[in-house]
């Protein structure tokens, strides 16, 4: 089990003709992912040739509109990888065509846009990872985006993260340890986003083949506090957590559009403390993210069942 | 991206918010040849630097006549401010804006900001004005009355004048008030603003409602469709190796530290001067190269580390995931090479591709120290440096 997607999710590709789009579409196939085709206004009709590692050449059709690629694939997901311009309407496009799911990786979208694309998404049925995030990946399965997939191992342990290169990090401290992973979710560095800790937090309790999470945050907001109230009141599996940017000066953006302290608020020591009275266990350094989770799962009893 | 007062208060005029009449003025004669023009009895001298309370660092100066503008001029005009917000080295002041005074009966404090938590854009305001809002939210967040606009219609007039009501805007004022603040919100989301603080907003003795200061702060993921905006950039406001990694695409942040980094990745790049400051050193930056940083690019960063005269070491941090550790080493094997690098340099290299970037690393003749960890890395520099 795992959480968002699994091996029979079929993916499409938004941008899939541009260097990005192609490149990661190529990366994905590679994995095992179910790649179905892409979205390309004005190239529909079109196919797109991938010359995989293993010799196998796949061919995926281009579709001028999103609507058209899920009706001809039956596609349920779709990754975005769209300019940041036209990035918000391909998202708005991928919600109207009712799919599952949209993971977009795009950064640079602006803020305003992305206001405007989570009032169009109340009440519909789609959920939004990201923008500015490296994607999803479950383990020996499927890889959406654009994180390595051979430091993943299968496994039990979910990690959650506003940060690509800081999930990449825990995830590699993980598979080291002899410890897999679920699922991991890059939810993205921007201030307004698809989901939130606490959406991931929750598919992850509810999915029996997780049994313990690393979340990692930074500064800006508060989404990890309101997170960590969360776990406290609800989570039955053990989290354990880290917080980005502890030195990282008030007022400045910290390459992520989403992490700055502005007005004293959403600072590392104030998450660190509501993390901790929360019980969420923090590790001290970036490099202590794996052996923090150890050292809490053996307390627990967990470790033996935790590896893989 | 910031701008300063007067630029923020020309973008509001064209909306229709009421601001002072005023002039910008780069020496001391404009200031006086400004104030004559503006033919008011009281002009007001104010320092234009990208930081908050001027006034308190005596950057703001009423003045009563012509002699009064010339001498406060002449104060303000190259005076560093030291401000809460401009660190302790202060800023240099190089524009000023005389403003026409005005018969102040009541402040107030109205502003636009980006929330987070519902992802809308929220309207605030305070009857508190003159004081920080920050200050406001510690000591009586009662008074921080908020509305919530909804993107699909935008500010509605009636949500601005239950504000106005709610902070006692004077009955007869507020239409103006309201009028005010839908001006404001239409000049915000027009161009991508992040913030847009009127603080104080003014109540005058002639019934005027008005934009005493103003402080827009823009959106820089929209900046590529607001080319009138990029023009107001300031470039004497920012840092110089800012401005030299942004024409690269490198996301630098400078610090006070010794201990120059270079990492991929924000939220990495963050953590990585964590852990140097947690083995007791000081990072002198914040740099990301991104996700697919070329040899040209890695070059251009270490140029800009080593432009910082108190880097006394380097700590490159990598996690490869489309960025190749190989490629990763290629760029900084030429770029020690090509600036003669002369002091430490620590490489933790991670990820795709890691050994051959690892057998680059050894194989160049360099002095460089290798890492296994990211705290390996950091002990390692740290020890280095001291």
């Amino acid at each position: 089990m795992s959480i968002l997607i699994d091996k029979n999710t079929k993916v499409i590709t938004q941008g899939i003709t541009g260097a990005t789009g192609a490149f990661h579409a190529k990366g994905a196939l590679e994995y095992g992912t179910q790649m179905v085709g892409g979205v390309t206004p004005g190239k529909g009709g079109q196919t797109i040739d991938f010359d995989l590692e293993n010799g196998t050449k796949v061919t995926l059709p281009i579709f001028n509109t999103v609507r058209e690629a899920v009706a001809k694939t039956g596609a349920t997901a779709s990754v975005i990888y769209v300019a940041p311009p036209f990035a918000a309407d391909s998202i708005i496009e991928a919600v109207d065509a009712e799919l599952d799911l949209v993971i977009c990786i795009t950064e640079g979208i602006p803020v305003l846009d992305m206001v405007k694309v989570k009032r169009y998404m109340e009440g519909k049925k789609t959920r939004l990872i990201g923008p500015n995030c490296p994607g999803v990946i479950t383990p020996e399965e499927i890889k959406i985006g654009i994180m390595p997939g051979y430091i993943h191992k299968k496994g039990h342990v979910g990690v959650v993260s506003r940060s690509g290169t800081l999930t990449y990090e825990a995830v590699h401290q993980l598979t080291t340890r002899g410890i897999g992973q679920s699922s991991a979710v890059g939810i993205g560095g921007d201030p307004v986003k698809g989901s939130e800790f606490i959406d991931i937090l929750n598919l992850f309790n509810e999915d029996p083949d997780t049994y313990a999470v690393i979340m990692i945050g930074e500064i800006g907001g508060t989404a990890e506090e309101e997170a960590a109230e969360w776990v406290k009141a609800n989570m039955t599996k053990p989290v354990v957590g880290f917080i980005g940017g502890a030195t990282a000066p008030a007022g400045k953006r910290m390459g992520h559009a989403g992490a700055i302290i502005s007005g004293g608020k959403g600072t590392a020591a104030e998450k660190i403390k509501v993390l901790e009275a929360c019980g969420i266990r923090v590790a001290p350094t970036p490099s202590d993210m794996g052996a923090t989770l150890v050292s809490v799962l053996e307390e627990r009893g967990m470790l033996e069942k935790c590896k893989s | 991206m910031n701008i300063h007062e007067y630029q923020g208060k020309e973008v509001l005029r064209q909306y229709g918010v009421s601001v002072p009449r005023g002039k910008v003025a780069f020496t001391v004669d404009e200031a006086v040849k400004a104030a004559e023009e503006l033919g008011t009895g009281v002009a007001v001298v104010k320092a234009q630097i990208h930081a908050g309370g001027r006034g308190k660092a005596g950057g703001v100066k009423v003045a009563k006549n012509l002699d009064e503008v010339r001498q406060y001029a002449t104060d303000i005009l190259g005076k560093v401010l030291v401000t809460h917000q401009t660190g302790p080295e202060g800023k240099e002041v190089k524009r000023l804006l005389i403003e026409e005074g005005c018969d102040i009966k009541k402040e107030y404090y109205v502003g636009l900001v980006v929330d987070r938590g519902t992802g809308r854009v929220v309207l605030m305001a305070s009857e508190e004005g003159g004081t920080e809002i920050e200050e406001v939210a510690a000591h009586s967040p009662e008074k921080i009355i908020k509305e919530v606009v909804d993107p699909a219609i935008g500010l509605q007039t009636f949500q601005a004048r239950r504000i106005a009501y709610a902070i006692n805007i004077p009955n007869e004022l507020v239409n103006k008030a309201a009028k005010f603040m839908l001006s404001l919100y239409q000049a915000f989301v027009d161009k991508d603003c992040s913030i847009a603080e009127i603080n104080p907003l003014v109540v005058t003795g002639g019934g005027d409602v008005m934009a005493l200061d103003a402080k827009l702060n823009f959106d820089s993921n929209a900046l590529f469709r607001h080319k009138d905006i990029v023009e107001l950039r300031d470039l004497d406001e920012e840092d110089e190796k800012e401005i030299q990694a942004s024409k690269y695409d490198l996301s630098y942040i400078a610090l006070d530290g010794n201990i120059g980094c270079m990492v991929n990745g924000a939220g990495l790049a963050m953590a990585t001067m964590d852990i140097i400051k947690y083995f007791g050193g000081e990072p002198a930056n914040f740099l990301d190269v991104g996700g697919g940083a070329t040899k040209e690019k890695v070059t251009e960063a270490f140029k800009i580390i080593l432009s910082d005269a108190n880097v006394k070491g380097i700590f490159v941090n990598i996690f490869g995931g489309i960025m190749k550790c190989d490629i990763i080493a290629e760029g900084v094997v030429a770029a020690a090479r090509e600036l003669g690098l002369d002091k430490p340099l620590v490489v933790r290299l991670e990820g795709t591709n890691v050994k051959l970037g690892k057998e680059i690393l050894n194989n160049s003749g360099l002095n460089i120290v290798a890492a296994d960890s990211m705290s390996d890395g950091a002990q390692k520099i740290v020890a280095l440096v001291k």
